[in-house]
């Protein structure tokens, strides 16, 4: 399924907690281009909740989310 | 559209109180909001150069604690408690890959957050200017009124 979305930039931020994934996205979003995509890994649990507000908030896209043995992947589209 | 804001009166200084008033700061910077950060009382400890990372937490008074062994209050008055508190704490924190207060102090400047100590409290602790990291102003209850007047979020922490 996640090879149907291709991605720019890759983004690690598993095993960091509250807000550094989101302090993390923010600035891996910013470096990118409109329309660009970054694939980002977390293992915060309220890391799904936390990228939806921040998505909504900042105008960004968030195209998939995939979770997997304690591991969230988002593919967040630059939109804003 | 103009960006959201919001204040954050951080009145707090020990080490667990310092995180919420930086975490939700930064955030909202990430979220693009305007985010002003009031230091005022012991909450200037965070902002005092070279002292972010030495903030300490005491068990004493704080019932809700987690402690390996349930810990009388009495033997958290000891000398030491608080350092073996502050330490367990910070490497709970470690563990979890939670940032640094000094490292979310960076960050929030990074990101623009303005950064306003209290002038009053300052004179009142005997505190100058040049004890206070680089990048903050100083200003009174007004100067906070003024911002927050025109701000959605505004917390006391």
């Amino acid at each position: 399924m996640s090879a149907d979305i291709k991605f720019d930039q890759m983004l690690d931020a598993k095993g960091m907690s509250c807000p550094l994934p989101i302090l993390k996205t923010k600035k891996a979003v910013e470096a990118l281009t409109k329309d660009q995509v970054l694939k980002v890994e977390t293992t915060d649990a309220g890391s799904k909740n936390d990228m939806a507000s921040w998505a909504k908030r900042t105008g960004n896209e968030i195209l998939k989310v995939e979770e997997g043995s304690g591991t969230f992947t988002f593919y967040i589209k630059k939109t804003a | 559209m103009a960006n959201k804001k919001m204040t954050i009166i951080a009145s707090k200084g020990s080490l667990d109180m310092a995180y919420p008033p930086l975490i939700l700061a930064t955030t909202a910077a990430a979220m693009d909001m305007d985010v002003t950060i009031f230091f005022t009382f012991y909450g200037l400890e965070m902002i005092k150069r070279g002292n972010a990372d030495k903030l300490k937490v005491s068990p004493l008074g704080n019932p809700a604690m987690p402690m390996p062994v349930p810990i009388p209050t009495l033997v958290a008055a000891l000398p030491g408690m608080e350092t073996v508190a502050t330490m367990m704490m910070k490497s709970m924190f470690k563990k979890h890959g939670v940032a640094t207060i000094g490292q979310l102090l960076e960050l929030a400047k990074e990101a623009g957050v303005k950064l306003i100590a209290c002038q009053m409290t300052m004179d009142v602790m005997g505190y100058k200017q040049s004890d206070i990291i680089d990048g903050v102003e100083f200003g009174g209850a007004a100067t906070w009124m003024d911002i927050a007047a025109e701000s959605q979020v505004n917390l006391f922490i």
